[in-house]
């Protein structure tokens, strides 16, 4: 019963803040729905028992990811006018057609539980626990070079932002040692 | 009445719609990433709710990466949004038009 109310009301709250994400005219509003969702989805795991999976969303994607997104949206201005010219024909219909089509794929695959042809077959009664003690076990045996290799990842994804933050064209260092 | 798998992965499937949608008719770029983040979160939600489901973590596992992986993919891609805008002074990728075919 807890868990229904919990679905019905961050449910709705997570389409809400998804909505708001695509419609928002304001960058700004559109990075709040996000938060919206990403908080959402955050109860949803607590409710499914990946307490630390829910710890990390809210520590990393709500936490530092919107942060570094509102930096952006701050730095690069937010009053610009969005040009929504449609550029390639019937594309907005085409959208919602396939929209329409991956959703029903979706519910029929979902309510017919035909995800166990990819998934194999369900070990019922078994209950996961995702618990930061039990994700550590299995993180630094099972998955250690996985993590490892995460580790390689964000190195050489600091870097690359560092390199690109740097990076000036060359005509623009031209101008300066001609200004000086 | 008890709560299913199949709503979580109803409510993943219209979320990650919402976010391709969003992806396919937006212009500016950083609505565009967050209607990716979008879509990402939606697969989260089917990996730790099917995971459930079969009663194993792996699910989750896949979920840690693909954070990590996402944390990687928004640094980098603002940090690209951020230099084209300071040569391009815009953020709309219709006016990005100089590597088409």
């Amino acid at each position: 019963m807890t868990e229904l109310i919990l679905f019905l009301i961050f449910g709705s709250l997570a389409l809400t803040g998804g909505l708001t994400v695509v419609a928002a005219k304001n960058p700004v509003h559109s990075a709040m729905g996000l938060m919206l969702t990403l908080f959402s989805l955050a109860v949803f795991y607590v409710v499914q028992a990946a307490h630390f999976v829910a710890a990390v969303q809210v520590i990393v994607y709500a936490g530092a990811v919107m942060t570094l997104f509102l930096f952006v949206i701050m730095l690069i201005g937010v009053d610009q006018e969005e040009n929504l010219r449609e550029t390639i024909r019937f594309q907005r219909p085409l959208v919602a057609l396939v929209g329409l089509a991956v959703v029903v794929v979706g519910v029929v695959v979902a309510v017919g539980g035909r995800f166990a042809w990819v998934t194999g077959p369900a070990r019922t009664g078994a209950e996961v626990n995702g618990t930061v003690e039990a994700i550590g076990d299995e993180l630094f045996t099972v998955w250690l070079l996985p993590f490892e290799a995460t580790s390689l990842l964000l190195i050489i994804a600091s870097v690359g932002a560092l390199a690109l933050a740097f990076y000036q064209p060359r005509r623009r260092q031209r101008d300066e040692e001609d200004t000086r | 009445m008890t709560v299913t798998v199949d709503w979580y992965l109803i409510l993943a499937a219209v979320l990650f719609v919402i976010g391709a949608a969003g992806l396919l008719v937006r212009r500016n770029a950083i609505v565009m990433f967050m209607s990716i983040e979008l879509m990402l979160n939606a697969v989260n939600l089917t990996f730790v709710s099917v995971g459930r489901e079969l009663g194993n973590l792996t699910g989750q596992f896949a979920v840690f990466f693909v954070l990590v992986v996402a944390a990687a993919e928004v640094v980098v891609g603002l940090a690209i949004i951020v230099s084209i805008f300071r040569t391009r002074a815009t953020a709309s990728v219709d006016e990005l038009s100089e590597m088409k075919g």
